[in-house]
């Protein structure tokens, strides 16, 4: 035990004094927050010029509905102005409205290409006007129209409260509670192979530079194995925390740093909606709306959950990729055949979590959150939306169960696989090792 | 005293008979010379010396006691013909590592490097990483890596490969020096000459049987052929005679083999008879390499797979 303890704490410290942990440690949520804030920040300052716009050979109905906006479009009717001289008279376009009715097509000429957002800025302007001009034909005001839309639009919700046999209502809240789920189910996923990967990479470092004989005269095989992936445990677990914490810390800091009024500004050009005290308030209740409900899951629970399948799920996968690496010398083709029947159940419980995720109670996820196999990314799914206590503790002992199994297994032929050299070993010859006494 | 006894130990793998009943014993503070061609068993032999494989049959007993792997391997220091180290890890660092997995406290490892690194000159790699390192400084970390715990059993598979003879006569300095001080040497090699200069006792082992055991003299002794070298002038047309065989005539010096139990003396006799000065005279013993050639020689050059 003791010897675990020495062999836990150099694969501990030689891989959290490594550069690529550091980097990827305190880069990456730095990179997200940037990405995240800086498209933000791209999005609310990213103003265009004013876009003067020549209209030309108007059927009629454009000239009164065609409405410019004062800080990006502006339209100007008039005439003697065509696709060869709009320049010379300080216009960036001209639209010629000259339709050939079937067809619906107008043709503007520019001399830089439009941006998307200004092309379709102009088609919504247009859609509108020919919108007002027909609704005017048929004698309805659009000023009416736009008052009984703006009232009816979002004025009922539906609050989904869940009452539970001692008779007390809960609130509840779908969305949030599948986007927790989904997203600790992919982190587990991303997690298992990251950190199975490291361990068998070690274990194929000590093979390949012979140390592994060294180490098997002053260490039980499994010893070496335990310490390993208990320290690989360890470091992945350092990791995730240190995330956790630069991302709550940075984007607490981020958000104090943006003035207040640009991330209001941001949520409304999020929403593309023209300018205005309601939309203001609108975004504002939102964002309270989605962060209480994020205060109504059921955090403790989901935490302490996802540190449960997070080390339950690396020690069932961890083991095995252990006992793959020592089985291959020095060829990476070697590891990718043997892999695939390790990455494909992982991948598996990846696709049904994502393609079952609307109904977390189906016979599918259930019977995929109890094997171990799948468990650990399919059960995380699942626990935000609520799990019966017999289920998920069946699917806890049997991953505990599960990853002994593979342990024990695995030990036996990474004891026989590190000393093996210059031959690959077949599937037949791994089950015998894996199998035979002493 | 024997610090190492083998009692018909037997290993076998799938489709070989790795090691098929060997015995000996090894007395304490010998040198001890484990020879054979490749593929004879002498690694799977080691291993279970070591306590790396348990044997299917027979026994071990180290130090006067039934070998226990967990707590013996203490006293054991073991280094393999594919020799390892971690490639990222810092020279002194790795050496602390390596003597605490053996049962070392920190502050006693910490001192043996420190004198180990002193009497090697290894002083300013303390902070260097092992690929840095030459392959022969790899190979003088790995030795001081594996006598480190002061071992009362040191087993070294083909120590002196990759090594300059600078360094060479260093190794072996050591290993004689290890030996005055109590510590029992088991080598494993091919190369003879080393065999013969360094090792008290040897051990020809082939296809996982023993096939010859003793001293190096006794083993040459064994094999001698009755050969002498007499430093004559003379030509060997004259020499006509039942007491030997001419084997080789060279211009001052003729090579004898003796006959129908003639002894020296009789040899002498007869160049004193003809009249024929004598320079010198010894007697031809064996080299190990040849004794070695001979008993492998005849076995098929690479182990045949077997059913078992």
């Amino acid at each position: 035990m003791n010897k675990i303890g020495l062999i836990l704490k150099r694969e501990y410290i030689t891989r959290v004094r490594n550069k690529t942990f550091l980097l990827s440690t305190f880069l990456l949520p730095i990179v997200m927050i940037l990405f995240i804030f800086g498209s933000a920040f791209f999005a609310m300052s990213n103003k265009d010029n004013l876009k003067k716009v020549a209209v030309i050979n108007d059927p009629g109905y454009f000239k009164d509905n065609l409405k410019s906006d004062s800080l990006k479009l502006q339209f100007d009717f008039i005439s003697g102005v065509d696709s060869s001289t709009f320049k010379a008279k300080g216009y960036d376009a001209v639209l010629n409205l000259n339709n050939d009715s079937s067809a619906r097509k107008f043709t503007i000429h520019s001399v830089k290409q439009l941006g998307l957002d200004t092309k379709r800025k102009i088609e919504d302007r247009l859609d509108n006007a020919y919108e007002t001009y027909q609704l005017q034909k048929k004698g309805i005001e659009k000023k009416i129209l736009d008052s009984i839309s703006k009232q009816a639009n979002g004025a009922f919700t539906i609050e989904n409260r869940l009452t539970s046999t001692d008779g007390k209502s809960q609130e509840v809240n779908a969305a949030v509670n599948y986007g927790v789920g989904f997203g600790s189910g992919i982190l587990i996923y991303i997690t298992m192979f990251i950190f199975g990967a490291m361990v068998m990479r070690g274990v194929m470092e000590e093979k390949t530079n012979r140390i592994a004989e060294v180490m098997v005269s002053s260490v039980k095989p499994f010893e070496l194995m335990m310490g390993k992936i208990l320290g690989i445990a360890l470091v992945g677990l350092t990791q995730l925390g240190l995330w956790m914490i630069l991302i709550f810390t940075l984007s607490s800091v981020a958000s104090a740093l943006l003035p207040h009024e640009m991330v209001q500004q941001a949520a409304e050009a999020n929403k593309a909606v023209p300018v205005g005290g309601a939309a203001n308030m609108e975004s504002a209740t939102k964002f309270l709306e989605i962060q209480k409900s994020f205060s109504s899951v059921n955090w403790p629970l989901v935490l302490s959950c996802f540190a449960f399948y997070f080390l339950g799920g690396y020690l069932f996968y961890a083991s095995l990729f252990a006992a793959i690496g020592s089985v291959i010398n020095e060829d990476p083709q070697e590891a990718q055949s043997l892999m695939l029947p390790i990455t494909m159940p992982i991948i598996f419980g990846f696709i049904i979590l994502s393609s079952n995720m609307n109904t977390p109670d189906s016979p599918v996820m259930v019977w995929a959150s109890m094997i171990p196999f799948t468990s650990p990314i399919v059960m995380m799914g699942r626990i935000p939306s609520g799990v019966p206590w017999y289920q998920l503790l069946a699917s806890m002992a049997l991953l505990v169960a599960g990853f002994i199994f593979t342990t024990w297994l695995a030990g036996k032929i990474y004891r026989t696989g590190i000393l093996m050299y210059g031959k690959k070993a077949s599937w037949k010859e791994m089950i015998k090792w894996a199998f035979r006494k002493a | 005293m024997n610090i190492l006894e083998l009692k018909e130990l037997r290993k076998y793998f799938a489709n070989q008979k790795a090691v098929d009943g060997i015995s000996l014993q090894i007395k304490q503070g010998s040198i001890f010379g484990l020879l054979g061609p490749n593929g004879a068993g002498k690694t799977t032999l080691l291993r279970m010396i070591t306590g790396i494989f348990y044997p299917d049959e027979g026994e071990i007993i180290f130090d006067g006691k039934k070998f226990d792997p967990i707590n013996d391997i203490r006293y054991i220091g073991y280094m393999p013909e594919e020799r390892g180290l971690y490639k990222k890890m810092k020279i002194g660092e790795q050496a602390l590592y390596l003597a605490q997995l053996k049962g070392l406290s920190k502050a006693d490892a910490m001192h043996k490097i420190k004198e180990w690194f002193v009497r090697f000159e290894m002083q300013s790699w303390w902070n260097k990483k092992v690929e840095d390192l030459s392959k022969g400084m790899q190979q003088k970390l790995q030795f001081v890596t594996t006598v480190l715990h002061e071992p009362k059993l040191i087993i070294l598979d083909e120590p002196f490969s990759g090594l300059d003879p600078v360094n060479s006569n260093l190794i072996k300095d050591e290993i004689y020096r290890l030996a005055q001080n109590g510590c029992t040497i088991i080598f494993s090699t091919h190369r003879m000459e080393q065999v013969e200069e360094i090792c008290d006792q040897i051990v020809l082992v082939n296809k996982g049987h023993k096939i010859l055991d003793g001293t190096v003299n006794e083993v040459k002794q064994q094999y001698k052929e009755n050969l002498f070298e007499v430093g004559v002038k003379t030509d060997a047309h004259h020499l006509m005679t039942y007491i030997f065989e001419v084997v080789k005539h060279q211009p001052e010096k003729l090579l004898l083999k003796l006959q129908h139990d003639s002894t020296p003396n009789d040899v002498l006799k007869f160049f004193i008879n003809q009249d024929i000065p004598i320079n010198s005279f010894t007697e031809v013993l064996p080299s190990l390499n040849d004794i070695f050639i001979k008993l492998v020689e005849g076995t098929p050059q690479a182990r045949q797979f077997e059913k078992i």
